[in-house]
């Protein structure tokens, strides 16, 4: 399943936060999109998912969800959403239960993510027991239970220390080449961008338009921290970015 | 100063002047985090009675002013001993209970709707807050045209006592629930009832609990209100009748009862919160 954004804009009363948006992202990619703050790359993505309208434009499925899909567009936020009265596997579950996976059935699910996010052992655990790199594998792990079509992540890692964003990088880059997953991944940060893009989305200060879209071909099995050709294209994106980011920053903020 | 600093380096251990310049940073943090020491009440409470006590053996407090400890507790063995207790303390929690039982239900409810439903809180929160300040025992003969003498009354008064803060609380419990987890509900697909069964009652359990403490407590003590008319038998009935005969130990042992009955509920929801708010932090 493909997503097509078609001439997305999008603006507050008269505030225009977005201009001319079309982007299409096809199935197995993850598309990146960063951007300075303000630029309204977390109201793109809520758009993508049908969780706000934008004001112009469409959001287009392209072909249908896979066999066995029970969410096709599902997030992974930045501060996790877990259900902090539920364990591990009780948050995982939530999203089963009302698609009527219940008992045996919805067990193995369960067990197959857990696995897939070596958290097996935590299943029994509370969220408030967990560091956060450990509640964002669980907020993974709850998305891969619905075999989504389109993961839609917003600053997933945003929230957590520089150690743990290199492992939970490592850790979604395994999980793609086991199995691809398309997804597009919104993020302030450039370094997770070429780690993790196969194309990054730079947009511009608001309103928010597209200015480049960056290829990145390395294969992501083959990136590494501090490899040298990623370098060179974070450099790139920085450049890119720097005037927007600091004419955002000297903005006043009135929304 | 400067030779005090950071003493726990290994490559350069710097040693204390030994002069007159090296002053320790005074401790200016600490406090603020009261904890629990149960005994510490419960020796209150000893400390009162015992002064109680002494006062009315020596003479100090008069008899009128206030009975003796041991003479209420005599008092309190004799309503034991008769089976009294049993038949005054049976009716009251079943006033109890079913007013306070009936009353929460309806709060828990209409503050869920007000909390979530615009036109419902437009509409309500004004009337919840011309409720709320009335005292309801003004609407006891009210009640009774409305629910009879028997025990309908003294259910309503105790059911619209504790409906008013139970609204307040809930409401401003759903209010409360972290909108990101409401969203995550939303964008995996769940039901609006899912949403409201598994993510905004969880969320609002703390708060709701919280006022819980306050809408029984009013129960106990509208209890005595309704009571006041036409009930033969209930702690309320038994207290309002040795008032009314200045019967002070008899007077002060169902004032104990009552004030027991506060205690346990108290810790009940305490229990409660226990069991069920075990996922805070």
């Amino acid at each position: 399943m493909d997503i097509l954004l078609d001439g997305i804009s999008h603006s507050y009363d008269d505030f225009e936060v977005m201009r001319d948006i079309s982007l299409d992202i096809s199935s197995g990619e993850i598309v990146c999109i960063v951007g300075p703050s303000g630029c309204g790359k977390s109201t793109l993505l809520r758009f993508i998912g049908g969780l706000e309208r934008p004001s112009t434009g469409r959001v287009l499925q392209l072909g249908e969800p896979p066999e066995g899909c029970l969410n096709p567009l599902t997030y992974i936020f930045q501060d996790f959403a877990l259900l902090p009265w539920r364990n591990v596997s009780g948050n995982v579950s939530l999203v089963l239960e009302d698609h009527g996976i219940k008992g045996a059935a919805a067990r193995e699910i369960i067990d197959d993510v857990l696995a897939r996010t070596k958290l097996s052992d935590f299943a029994k655990a509370l969220p408030k027991q967990l560091s956060g790199g450990m509640k964002q594998r669980v907020a993974i792990a709850r998305a891969l239970a619905v075999n989504p079509a389109v993961m839609l992540m917003d600053e997933p890692l945003s929230a957590l220390d520089a150690q743990t964003r290199e492992l939970l990088m490592d850790d979604l880059v395994d999980l793609w080449t086991r199995q691809p997953f398309t997804a597009v991944y919104v993020t302030h940060n450039l370094a997770e961008a070429v780690r993790l893009g196969h194309r990054i989305v730079v947009l511009s200060r608001r309103p928010g338009q597209i200015r480049e879209i960056v290829q990145i071909d390395k294969s992501l099995g083959a990136r590494e921290f501090g490899d040298a050709d990623l370098e060179i294209a974070q450099k790139h994106l920085w450049r890119l970015m720097r005037d927007e980011a600091r004419a955002a920053d000297a903005e006043l903020i009135n929304v | 100063m400067s030779d005090v600093a950071g003493a726990s380096s290994e490559i350069a251990q710097p040693k204390v002047a030994a002069g007159n310049d090296a002053n320790a940073v005074a401790f200016r943090g600490g406090g603020f985090t009261p904890r629990s020491r149960p005994w510490v009440g419960f020796a209150v409470f000893v400390v009162l009675i015992l002064l109680a006590e002494w006062g009315t053996w020596s003479g100090w407090i008069s008899a009128l002013t206030l009975p003796r400890p041991t003479d209420v507790l005599a008092t309190f063995r004799e309503l034991y001993d008769s089976g009294l207790l049993f038949k005054h303390l049976g009716p009251s929690l079943s006033r109890l209970c079913v007013g306070a039982i009936i009353g929460v239900s309806i709060g828990i409810s209409v503050g869920v709707l007000i909390g979530l439903f615009s036109y419902i809180r437009s509409g309500l929160v004004p009337v919840v807050a011309a409720i709320f300040p009335i005292p309801k025992i003004a609407l006891l003969p009210l009640f009774v045209i409305w629910f009879g003498i028997g025990e309908g009354s003294k259910y309503a008064l105790i059911a619209f006592g504790t409906f008013t803060p139970t609204v307040v609380a809930t409401y401003g419990a759903v209010d409360n629930v972290d909108r990101t987890l409401i969203r995550m509900g939303q964008s995996f697909g769940l039901s609006w009832w899912s949403i409201i069964r598994k993510i905004v009652l969880p969320g609002a359990m703390p708060g709701i609990l919280s006022g819980l403490r306050i809408s029984l407590a009013i129960a106990i003590i509208l209890l005595v209100a309704a009571e006041m008319l036409g009930a033969e038998y209930g702690i309320g009935a038994y207290i309002l009748e040795a008032g009314s005969l200045y019967d002070l130990e008899r007077l002060f042992a169902g004032v104990v009862i009552l004030s027991l009955l506060g205690v346990i509920v108290s810790a009940l929801i305490g229990l409660v919160e226990r069991h069920l708010l075990g996922w805070r932090t």
